[in-house]
């Protein structure tokens, strides 16, 4: 195999990667004056990244330019119109969007600037989740430095184009990385989602046309429009293009993130990207992109990591972040870990949702601690089903089934086991420090 | 009761960036938590209801939504383990264990001396070296126990 292209990456890592003069002298801020200087034509930047096929990294996949072109027609709608960016990143394994905040924040400037331009909006709001202070330091100061060189404000490169970025802090929900929660948090309320429709392209913050975008996905935007939709329809697989940022956590030799082409075999981001399995165990599950996409058995590791591929096999390529666990690890420990926190992050407005985490966290710990029943594991099934999908006001019903379920459809026996000899077969491996009540 | 002037003026600005003035209000809250000894007090949220145009109880409904917003008062350090997923794969557990035994904390209060509080937190987004922990707002990652007496060893 030759060595991928890579690019999302190339920058971080490198000595004053924050800064705006080492962006410059790597070519930065080239696409944005393309764009400006060309000029180009809002149509033809959006078209340009519906052409590449970016697909979203935020969790669903949704295709990028698609979403731009759901804002409503300047001619016809004059209001304000809002851009947000999503680094609330709080999906358990993910850890990507981070790496790019910290190391590379210019590159991020330089998409909302032009996927701006795009919406006609002249105004972003970057949503951090209050936790990551280092990655929203360094993006309040490289703001702060592309102001002063007339590159966010007014009249951005002598242009007739002006845009604002703002930095904003959330506060450690996780549903408020959910995008209409997360628009009832940055209006200054609890981070309660919205029911869908009206969509965030007609009614968003503060009522107007929104767009929300996960951070990776406007981080590739500048390359497409330097580079072309033809080079990055190249990368990664047909149905879904470019390379993503793979964070590979738990049991691996070498833990981190990596710049990984889309369609790449999880068994290689596994073996030659994280060194395998630590300890030289073997595997004995694996999530593909997230603590919400659910357990997955050993067999499937051939599978190509990319969206449609994953949806195949009966779960979701969804942050892309893969989690690890090894032949020691117990698939009901892991599954009480994640129900304890949808239980604690369930923003409690519908019934499904709120009583349903909490019943899946008690029985996974009843069953995890010796004390459950056969009932109890045809419970789980119960109650899933009727939580997801599609049965409430958000998908983190969903996200709290879905594993649920997964687990029940590959790892029964380990179910069972716990039922049948009243313990955790594996509790040496999963002791507990202390009795947490959340 | 009114906000000290410097973060007065801080928040006068602040609002600049919403066309509601009410979407300061958590950015608000977390310069106070830092400022103003680290909690969200009673005085704290009737400031804020003040100046952002609402009635304290609906400051106190945000402020108690968001785990990061603390309702009582902490420790002089505030270290909070991850024990999520990730974590609890590489050794969480027996962090938490190591910090409880150090600060002579129980998960979610003080102890006695009033040094530490110690709470446990759900992921932090770094995942990729679990296990963590947040001491006063510093993450601290690829732990083990060795590392913990050494950070915890280092603030006497
Ligand atoms: C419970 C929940 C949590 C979410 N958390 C995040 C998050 O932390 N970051 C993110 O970008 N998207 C998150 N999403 C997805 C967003 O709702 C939205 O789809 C995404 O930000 C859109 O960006 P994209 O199209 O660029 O992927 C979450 C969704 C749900 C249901
Ligand atoms: S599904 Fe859960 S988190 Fe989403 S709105 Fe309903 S109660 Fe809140
Ligand atoms: S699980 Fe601990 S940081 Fe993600």
């Amino acid at each position: 195999m030759s060595a991928p292209e890579l690019y999302l990456l190339e920058r971080a890592g490198r000595e004053g990667s924050e800064t705006l003069s080492v962006y410059h002298g790597s070519g930065g801020y080239k696409a944005l004056e393309k764009v400006l200087k060309t000029p180009l034509t809002q149509a033809e930047v959006i078209s340009e990244v519906r052409e590449a096929g970016l697909r979203g990294r935020g969790g669903a996949g949704f295709p990028t330019g698609l979403k731009w072109s759901f804002m409503p027609d300047h001619e016809k709608d004059s209001r304000k119109r809002y851009m947000v960016v999503n680094a609330d990143e709080s999906e358990p394994g993910t850890c990507k969007d981070r790496v790019l905040m910290r190391e590379d924040p210019h590159g991020l400037i330089e998409g909302c600037l032009i996927a701006a331009f795009a919406m006609r909006i002249d105004a972003v709001y970057i949503y951090v989740r209050g936790e990551y202070r280092k990655p929203y330091n360094r993006l309040q100061a490289a703001i702060d430095e592309a102001r002063a060189a007339g590159l966010v404000g007014d009249a951005i490169m002598g242009s007739e184009f002006s845009c604002e970025i703002h930095m904003h802090k959330g506060a450690g929900a996780y549903i408020c990385g959910e995008e209409t929660g997360l628009m009832e948090s940055l209006e200054g309320k609890r981070g309660h989602p919205r029911p869908k429709p009206p969509f965030p392209a007609g009614v968003g913050l503060w009522g107007q046309p929104t767009t929300v975008n996960n951070v990776e996905s406007i981080f590739n935007v500048p390359f497409i429009i330097d580079r072309g939709a033809t080079w990055f329809a190249r990368l990664g697989s047909e149905e879904s293009r470019g390379n993503f940022l793979c964070g590979i956590s738990g049991h691996v030799e070498r833990p981190g993130v990596y710049e990984v082409p889309l369609g790449t075999p999880a068994r290689e981001i596994l073996e030659d990207y994280a060194g395998g399995i630590w300890k030289g165990r073997s595997l004995k599950a694996w999530f593909p992109g997230g603590s919400s996409t659910g357990l997955l058995p050993p067999d499937l590791i051939d599978t190509p990591m990319e969206h449609d591929s994953i949806k195949a096999i009966g779960s979701m390529f969804g942050t892309g972040a893969m989690i690890i666990l090894d032949e020691t690890a117990c698939t009901v420990r892991a599954s009480e870990v994640l129900a304890r926190f949808y239980d604690h992050e369930s923003c409690g407005q519908c019934s499904q949702c709120r009583e349903g985490t909490e019943w899946l966290h008690q029985i996974f710990r009843r069953i995890e601690e010796g004390g459950g029943s056969m009932e109890d594991i045809a419970n789980l099934e119960r109650l899933a089903m009727g939580m997801a999908p599609g049965k409430t006001i958000c998908a983190l019903a969903d996200a709290a089934a879905i594993p649920t379920l997964a687990v029940i459809k590959h790892f029964k026996n380990e179910l069972v086991a716990h039922v049948e000899q009243g313990c955790c077969p594996l509790k040496a491996n999963t002791a507990r420090a202390q009795e947490v009540r959340v | 009761m009114a906000f000290p002037a410097a973060l007065q003026a801080e928040f006068e600005e602040l609002i600049k960036n919403y066309p509601d003035r009410k979407a300061g209000l958590i950015p608000a809250l977390h310069r106070c938590q830092e400022d103003l000894g680290g909690w969200i007090t009673p005085e704290i949220m009737e400031d804020c209801a003040e100046f952002f145009g609402l009635e304290p109880v609906e400051v106190y409904g945000v402020a108690s939504f968001y785990p990061m917003f603390k309702l009582k008062p902490q420790g002089e350090h505030v270290i909070g383990v991850c024990h999520n997923l990730s974590c609890d794969l590489r050794g969480a557990q027996a962090v938490l264990a190591r910090v409880i035994e150090k600060t002579g904390a129980k998960v979610g209060s003080r102890s006695a001396d009033g040094k530490f509080t110690v709470e446990v937190l759900e992921c932090q987004g770094a995942c990729t070296n679990a296990p963590m922990f947040d001491l006063d707002g510093v993450y601290h990652e690829d732990l083990d126990e060795a590392r913990v007496d050494e950070i915890l060893d280092g603030l006497r």
